[in-house]
């Protein structure tokens, strides 16, 4: 065993998970697909006093189109969201997204629910959760409550999620036919988290870009909107969309990357991704 | 030629059991009753080491010993060294600091062991590890070679931190050449510190037997008997006859595993300390900070050259870092691995070069694949490719007038060159590369906003060092030959002992090749034997491409004589003079007869003796040799590699890789295709993405995967490669080696690539994306300003 000593426990359903997390408080974690948590045990980084396994809770795994809106369970692997039908012809900006993630390996075991909970900067699905503009649910000792994606990031691993929630599902608008997506990354490897990426939604229509969300990651401490730059495009200005990144976006310096030459990147990959939205299709 | 003989591209014989997880590896080898070790290493790169507190640990559920490096000198455990001696310019021997296996008095880098914990369970001591409090006093460090010399002192044999101020060739003879020259090209280059990586971390399990006294050490190492002679001899563990070390299956060495580390020492005295196993497994983070890492030089470099474009002459001053102490053989890489090859494949009058050594506060530096010749090589063709610009000569064409073209060749820094036809490697590597179309393929790239660039690299590297007395005088501690024993069973299979070491290079299979070549017998019927000291009698391991040169031949020598024994006996047998016996395809026949045996029916002739006078010919077959060299091998080649650079983003794309070698002679082409292959990824990732980041404490940032990034697959485009062949006059085979290659060209084909493609010589290895794109910025405003 590499990480330190931690107790175990099953949760046999969200409410006992719940009551898990209300018992033992911050001390705590659940764990779900355990690609990002497990190697922190395990470099003993972090060293929870216990591990409530969401494993064993049925039917959170599921991928379905209701009313409109595409549900996905928690615990849905990101190697099943990858080879569904109804993610491909109904949110497709995800399905765009999934190559992108990390290597097959960790795509089996992933699951979105992991991700969103995660939330880190650099990740493909919180973004694509924001520039869908879509819904988090989350479960809690006062029952469940549904949280907007604009409403959900709240700091660098910080999310909307108590100490004693639990994320069960996320909800997505299933796409409109006139509905277009656009997803661009650039990262040193493919597979590494992205240095600067780009998740876009919106409406083309008569050569007009509208309902524009752009959602941009691996440039601050949570998934952003630029909004100006949406109200450009809207407008039909590239251009001036691309400078509005001056004030939507104020990436900080990383390893890998100064904060400028992130700022100058995600120009490059508004250019790119608008070129996706507005190209003609086959 | 036999089916499976020299030239054949069998597949690897070993393959079979390393792909569906077979393999036996040190981490598989378990002993009753083991324990595990688990070293508390240092976090701070330069600190005084006051006193450590272990009793918490010790109470821990589970503990066998805590040990320090208190009870280490208590028990006269002696220090790791540095096996080759380096004289100054002055004549002064190297200042080779103490170098203990856990720190006792000071630690010198991030992750300096200062503690061992020995529990029945690895959690066990892990936790136990956590509860240990060390006392440091932190002092001021320095990682960055360029500084070391007016950093806070590190070792006290060494002021400013200097290990040796070396020199080699002619400098007043090199200054003269330079105040005559039509041009001189400057160039300032860094050759990044590499983190070696190879697949397998390593390993130590360490058992003790009181019956006997006698230690066993089952080891992830490249050269198991030198690594008894240095632990026996050095470090005065145990005599050497009361050592057994056991390197089995090795995944990978790169160079990593050829040094005496701390915690195979640590691992064999704590195994008698306790009187039980002691198992240590290196995991991955750990491995960053405890393996010795490669490379580290920064460089001053001028060539001076005529009005024809002929190079006169080569000054070159670097700055060698080793790290926190000196590994095993971390002397020589920067001195006669490296100067000694600065000549390339040139004619060049005059060279002189000076070498600074120095510690840093980082982890010791050693060799890794290449050493030394790959950071030659890398200022030599930075140089011949920035010299051809400034002289608006085409880099083919500089080359070409500069290209060595009768042999032998002595050049002015001691290396001999045998054998190679320069010329042809290039001429067949642009062709294969199509450099004539390259005009038209950089405009394509250009109507896609992508910047393209050519660029070449014509190496020379030595393998197989030797001959030992040349090695002797040149300071290491060692010869450098190869032993192999040639055991013919009764039955006419055969087990090849050998003293060459292999991890991943395929000698099951080529070694195989070559006895099936010469007694026709297939390569099913040969096993090879290598890799413990009790079956093997001595050899040298594997490292610097040696193994087919050195090693093959050792196995040739003992082949004659096996032969020539079976020979004697087949004429008894057949009642023929000896002379009328010949050997070919596996028969042994009455000259002008059709009487014959089978290499297999004489083998059994040797073992029952009914037929041959036993007090003449004794019965058996099994013959042994020693081989040391006549020289060096000098393979060299052209590698041609073009790269697309995205202009808005610095990303930076292989598009195409040529690479035309001249090995001598081939054992197997698959096997060297696959090493040129390794080779050429491990020099791509040097020269674009591997980057080991210290912060100004001394804190190594990349330390994970998730920071230091490895090239992969997709970072490369399928490789074109061939050879080209000049037989090396020095050995029976005429091999050169090939192991290394493709890491030594690779780095300066890249950033020949690159830099052509930029217009700017301004940047530095890693070419990552961010350089790159910063490199173009900064000429974007220099344009700018100009205009």
């Amino acid at each position: 065993m590499k990480p330190a000593p931690f107790a175990y426990a099953k949760a046999r359903s969200v409410e006992d998970a719940i009551a898990l997390l209300a018992q033992h408080g911050e001390g705590a974690k659940l764990l779900a697909g355990g690609q990002s948590l497990i190697a922190t045990l395990n470099m003993r980084l972090s060293a929870p006093r216990i591990l409530i396994d969401l494993n064993g809770i049925a039917g959170l795994n599921s991928i379905t189109l209701k009313g409109g809106e595409v549900e996905i369970g928690a615990m849905t692997r990101h190697a099943e969201i990858e080879r569904s039908d109804v993610i491909r012809k109904h949110a497709p900006l995800i399905a765009m997204a999934m190559p992108h993630i990390a290597h097959p390996a960790i795509r089996n075991r992933g699951t979105i629910g992991g991700s969103i909970a995660f939330a880190d900067p650099a990740a493909e699905l919180p973004a694509c959760l924001l520039a869908l503009g879509g819904l988090v649910e989350i479960a809690g000792p006062k029952g469940k409550r549904t949280v907007k994606a604009d409403d959900y990031f709240k700091g660098l691993y910080e999310t909307a999620i108590g100490a004693c929630d639990m994320l069960t599902g996320i909800r997505l608008p299933a796409a409109p036919a006139a509905s277009r997506y656009g997803f661009a990354e650039l990262s040193r490897r493919h597979g590494d988290y992205a240095v600067a990426g780009l998740a876009a939604s919106a409406t083309f229509a008569s050569g007009k870009l509208t309902k524009v969300r752009l959602a941009f990651f691996g440039v601050d401490l949570t998934p952003v909107r630029a909004k100006a730059a949406e109200m450009a495009l809207a407008g039909g200005d590239l251009d001036k969309a691309v400078a509005a990144l001056a004030s939507d976006l104020d990436p900080p310096d990383d390893i890998q990357e100064n904060g400028a030459v992130k700022k100058h990147l995600a120009g490059v990959l508004l250019r790119r991704v608008v070129q996706q939205l507005t190209e003609t299709r086959a | 030629m036999s089916a499976t003989g020299i030239g054949a591209a069998v597949r690897r014989k070993e393959d079979q059991r390393f792909i569906t997880g077979k393999g036996h590896y040190t981490d598989d080898v378990s002993r009753p009753g083991q324990t595990f070790a688990y070293f508390v290493r240092s976090p701070h790169a330069h600190a005084k080491l006051h006193s450590i507190d272990v009793k918490a640990a010790a109470a821990m559920p589970g503990i066998l010993a805590v040990l320090t490096g208190q009870d280490l000198a208590g028990d006269k455990i002696g220090n790791l060294i540095c096996g080759w001696m380096i004289h100054s310019k002055d004549g002064s021997p190297m200042k080779m600091a103490p170098h203990p296996a856990l720190a006792a008095t000071k630690v010198c880098y991030v992750g300096d062991p200062v503690a061992v914990v020995i529990a029945e369970t690895l959690a066990q001591a892990k936790d136990a590890a956590e509860k240990i409090a060390v006392d440091y006093e932190v002092l001021s460090a320095v990682t960055d070679p360029a500084k070391a010399k007016s950093a806070a002192q590190i070792h006290d044999v060494a002021p400013k931190n200097t290990i040796y101020e070396w020199h080699l060739g002619d400098s007043k003879a090199t200054d003269a050449a330079l105040a005559a020259a039509k041009h001189i090209t400057r160039i300032d280059l860094t050759n990044n510190r590499l983190v070696p990586n190879a697949m397998e971390p390593r390993a130590a399990l360490a058992e003790y037997d009181s019956g006997t006294d006698s230690l066993t050490l089952w080891n992830t190492s490249q050269n198991p008997h030198v690594a008894r002679l240095v632990i026996s001899a050095f470090v005065g563990m145990a005599p050497e006859h009361k050592l057994r070390v056991i390197a089995p299956d090795v995944g990978g060495g790169f160079g990593s595993k050829i040094f005496i580390y701390p915690e195979e020492v640590v691992c064999l005295w704590a195994a008698r300390r306790v009187g039980r196993p002691v198992k240590w497994t290196s995991d991955r983070s750990e491995a960053f900070l405890a393996d010795a890492h490669g490379r580290d030089h920064v460089t001053h470099a001028e060539m001076a050259f005529d009005g024809d474009g002929k190079i006169t002459a080569l000054k070159v001053k670097t700055i060698a870092n080793l790290g926190g102490y000196m590994s095993t053989f971390s002397s020589s890489v920067p001195t006669y691995l490296y100067a000694t090859l600065l000549s390339g494949q040139y004619a060049i009058p005059n060279i002189y070069c000076e070498v600074d050594a120095v510690y840093t506060n980082t982890v010791p530096v050693d060799a890794y694949r290449g050493a030394g010749r790959p950071e030659a090589t890398f200022v030599v063709e930075r140089l011949v490719e920035v010299g051809a610009r400034e002289l608006g000569l085409d880099p083919a064409e500089l080359r070409k007038r500069n290209f060595i073209k009768s042999f032998p060749h002595q050049t002015p820094v001691i290396m001999a060159y045998d054998a190679g036809d320069y010329l042809a490697s290039l001429k067949k590597a642009m062709e294969l590369a199509d450099v004539k179309g390259f005009g038209r393929r950089k405009r394509d790239a250009a109507r896609h906003g992508k910047l393209r660039g050519l660029g070449y690299s014509t190496y020379i590297e030595a393998c197989g060092i030797a001959p030992s007395q040349a090695v002797g005088s040149l300071g290491a501690g060692v010869g450098l030959w190869e032993s192999a024993e040639v055991r013919v069973n009764p039955t006419g299979s055969v087990e090849v002992l050998t003293g060459c070491h292999q991890h991943g290079q395929g000698h099951e299979t080529t070694f195989a090749q070559l006895v099936s070549e010469r007694l026709g017998i297939s390569i099913d019927q040969v096993s090879i034997v290598h890799g413990d000291t009790d079956k093997v009698q001595f050899g040298m391991g594997t490292y610097g491409s040696r193994s087919g040169a050195v090693g093959m031949s050792a196995i040739v020598k003992a082949l004659d004589k096996v032969e020539a024994k079976a020979k004697k006996i087949a004429a008894h047998v057949m009642e023929a003079a000896e002379g009328d016996i010949e050997f070919r395809d596996g028969k042994f026949t009455v000259a002008g007869t059709d009487k014959s045996m089978a290499f297999g029916e004489v083998a059994l002739a040797a073992y029952v003796g009914h037929k041959f006078p036993t007090q003449e010919i004794e019965p058996g077959l099994k013959e042994g040799a020693f081989y040391d060299p006549t020289n060096f091998t000098f393979p060299a080649g052209c590698h041609i590699c073009e790269i697309e650079i995205d202009q808005e983003t610095g990303e930076t794309e292989v598009v195409s890789w040529t690479a035309v070698d001249d090995f001598g002679t081939l054992i197997n082409p698959m096997i060297v295709e696959g090493q040129v292959h390794g080779g050429i990824a491990q020099g791509v990732g040097q020269a674009m993405i591997e980057q080991t980041v210290y912060d100004k404490d001394g804190q190594l940032l990349s330390g994970s995967y998730m920071d230091y990034a490895m090239p992969r697959a997709h970072n490369f485009p399928a490789f074109k490669v061939d050879t080209t062949e000049t037989k090396c006059p020095s050995n029976p085979l005429g091999i050169k080696g090939c192991g290394e290659a493709g890491a030594i060209a690779a780095p300066a084909a890249v950033m020949n690539a690159i830099t052509d493609a930029l217009g700017t010589e301004k940047i530095e290895m890693p070419a990552t994306s961010m350089a790159v794109w910063r490199a173009l910025q900064t000429m974007n405003r220099n344009q700018v300003a100009a205009e």
